[in-house]
């Protein structure tokens, strides 16, 4: 049987397969459907300071082989996280990634400041957020913005910081290298690509947030393009996402250069998803006498 | 599915339903029987399907469809083909095999208490008011179309139902104007003790304002793009009211069904 545990800057996940945040909320619905403690881990939905009740609906958008989303990070914060999803999260073997969410580099560090003291597992900086005291441009599109606010932020971090980063920038590598020297523990890419859907009829945007962020098979070439150039940049371990809708969707991350792989979107087509992609690296590795997952991690045979 | 060595039952999966029938019955809309136990056991009036319509490319997210009717193990959808899947769906055949999820979303509250239901409907609203109209003797249903070649189910409805009225906006066919109308000269004379509603946001919001002046209890089924369908994602959310706050409740899980107090019908 094929060794699928992997581990994250300090962190043992018992298998390569995370949910992506927001996809997933806190596990109470898809739990329903298969047994949470087959993930390696889960990122929950994206948290902020306080309760927030995200954009107005439609939210959704159907594009080719994708979506776009405005959801606009409704979540209950992160105070009612602890007390009410927390302790039925760590009911299972799964490792919690706490995904965080602000406006301000201050929201961030108190949020890792409270969450540290609890029994998640890792935290997460969604820094695809509007920094609102530079006139809302994304924290994660400025490679300085993405040095400070890191090394900020793990001044508050006692756990592993993941950043996640956005694919909206000219040069990914660049922000990785910046996460790296502000002291990330490890990257997770990518978020979703910004996009818009109008609807010829009503000539009014398909979304109530006229844009939206891109997910699904639709990005998955540029996701695992941007793992392999971060992967290659940085000595951080990697946590690819972007599409995935099969193991050998999953396997192409690792190869890449991802040490774990999040399913999010796929989901909303198949709700066993992450147990299928796990089941199927077992089975890709047997099949090709893969002892340990991590043997298939950036092992990609690039032409010169 | 193994766990620790127990056995863990969960309470949902996929269900693969086998097309019994598939009928066009008027312009665009399709009666389709599929042949499933889980779903059949399961459903309530109000309760919906949540149909994965084929290939990731033209329909990567799955379409709502309202469970319309049941019988010992199969159950009935109706749908009209607007854009690609509900057009992918309309080229299956008997034999076929659609993977759903579901029963999913809350179901109409039907009390004790409350046994002279005004049902109103409007276009493919109509669907999931059959199984309601059915748990009742005494329901008297207001079904409003467009015109006289999209009037559909109107033999299935008068065979439940205490008192059928079909309206049109053109007036091709049964009375012509809004359903509402009628359900106004209704709560006026003082018949009914409960309002059920699914339409177009127009015919809800008359009839959260009739209910209102009227003072009687109401229940809408709304409907908004949906994701996961589940309740995960939080896409389709309907803003509510309480105690003066505004939320936002997913339509997927926390409805389809709400009081009218409780929806602003803001979006
Ligand atoms: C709870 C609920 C119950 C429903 N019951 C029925 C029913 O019994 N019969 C019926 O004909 N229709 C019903 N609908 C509406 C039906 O879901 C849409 O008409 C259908 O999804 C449109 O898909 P399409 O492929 O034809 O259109 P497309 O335009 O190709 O769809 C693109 C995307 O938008 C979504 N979408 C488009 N219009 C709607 C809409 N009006 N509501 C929700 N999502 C939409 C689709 O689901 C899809 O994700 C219901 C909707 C909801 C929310
Ligand atoms: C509905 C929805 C909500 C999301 N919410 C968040 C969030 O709160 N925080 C975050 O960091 N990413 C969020 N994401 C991005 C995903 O975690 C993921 O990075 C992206 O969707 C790409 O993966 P996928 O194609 O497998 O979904 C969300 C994505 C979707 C579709």
């Amino acid at each position: 049987m094929a060794d699928l545990r992997i581990n994250i800057a300090g962190v043992e996940l018992e298998n390569p397969v995370v949910t992506a945040s927001g996809t997933f909320g806190f596990g109470r619905e898809y739990g329903e459907f298969f047994d949470p403690g087959e993930l390696g881990a889960i990122a929950v939905k994206g948290l902020t300071l306080n309760p927030r009740e995200g954009n107005r609906s439609p939210r959704i958008a159907q594009t080719p082989a994708g979506i776009l989303n405005s959801v606009g990070l409704q979540n209950p914060g992160v105070e009612n996280f602890i007390k009410f999803e927390l302790p039925d999260l760590k009911k299972h073997s799964a490792k919690i990634i706490a995904n965080m969410s602000g406006n301000t580099i201050e929201d961030y560090c108190s949020m890792a400041d409270r969450l540290s003291g609890t029994e998640v597992d890792m935290l997460e900086m969604n820094i695809s957020c509007p920094n609102v005291k530079q006139g809302g441009v994304a924290f994660g599109t400025d490679a300085s913005t993405v040095h400070k606010i890191t090394s900020e932020v793990r001044k508050y971090a006692k756990k592993p910081l993941i950043v996640k980063l956005s694919p909206n920038v000219t040069d990914i590598c660049e922000m990785a290298k910046a996460a790296e020297a502000g002291g990330a523990d490890a990257l997770s890419l990518i978020n979703t690509i910004l996009g818009m859907k109008i609807d010829i009829h009503t000539r009014r945007p398909v979304l109530a947030n006229n844009v939206g962020g891109l997910s699904g098979p639709a990005v998955m070439p540029v996701a695992v393009r941007m793992v392999w150039q971060v992967a290659s940049a940085v000595k951080l371990p990697v946590i690819g996402m972007g599409g995935i809708m099969s193991a050998e969707d999953a396997i192409e991350f690792l190869l890449a250069g991802a040490s774990a792989v999040a399913v999010g979107t796929g989901m909303f087509k198949n709700p066993m998803l992450p147990v299928a992609v796990k089941n199927g690296i077992g089975e890709y590795m047997d099949q090709n006498n893969i002892k340990k997952v991590s043997e298939l991690v950036g092992a990609v045979r690039v032409y010169e | 599915m193994q766990t620790g060595g127990t056995e863990v039952a969960y309470l949902k999966s996929i269900q693969e339903c086998e097309i019994i029938s598939i009928e066009q019955i008027a312009p665009q809309i399709f009666d389709m029987w599929v042949k499933n136990d889980v779903l059949a056991a399961q459903a309530r009036p109000g309760q919906f399907v949540h149909i994965d319509c084929g290939d990731a490319t033209d329909n990567f997210l799955r379409r709502p469809i309202s469970i319309c009717d049941v019988k010992s193990n199969a159950v009935r959808i109706l749908f009209e083909v607007k854009g690609s899947g509900t057009a992918a769906l309309a080229c299956k055949k008997a034999g076929d095999v659609l993977d759903m999820l579901g029963p999913l979303g809350n179901a109409f509250t039907v009390l004790e208490q409350y046994r002279r239901p005004l049902i109103i409907g409007g276009g493919i609203g109509i669907f999931p008011l059959y199984l309601l109209a059915k748990q009742f003797s005494e329901a008297q249903v207001f079904l409003g179309f467009r015109c006289c070649e999209r009037v559909v189910m109107e033999q299935d409805f008068k065979n439940v139902a205490k008192e059928l009225h079909i309206t049109t906006d053109d007036g091709s066919y049964g009375y012509h104007g809004y359903a509402v109308e009628l359900l106004e000269r209704k709560l006026a004379a003082k018949e009914g003790d409960i309002i059920y509603a699914c339409g177009p946001l127009p015919m809800l919001r008359a009839t959260k304002a009739l209910a209102e002046k009227y003072n009687v209890k109401c229940q809408l089924s709304m409907e908004q793009r949906m994701g996961c369908g589940i309740g995960a994602c939080l896409v389709c959310t309907c803003e509510t009211t309480s105690k003066g706050a505004n939320h936002y409740k997913r339509v997927c899980k926390n409805g389809p069904v709400f009081w009218s107090d409780e929806v602003t019908l803001n979006g």
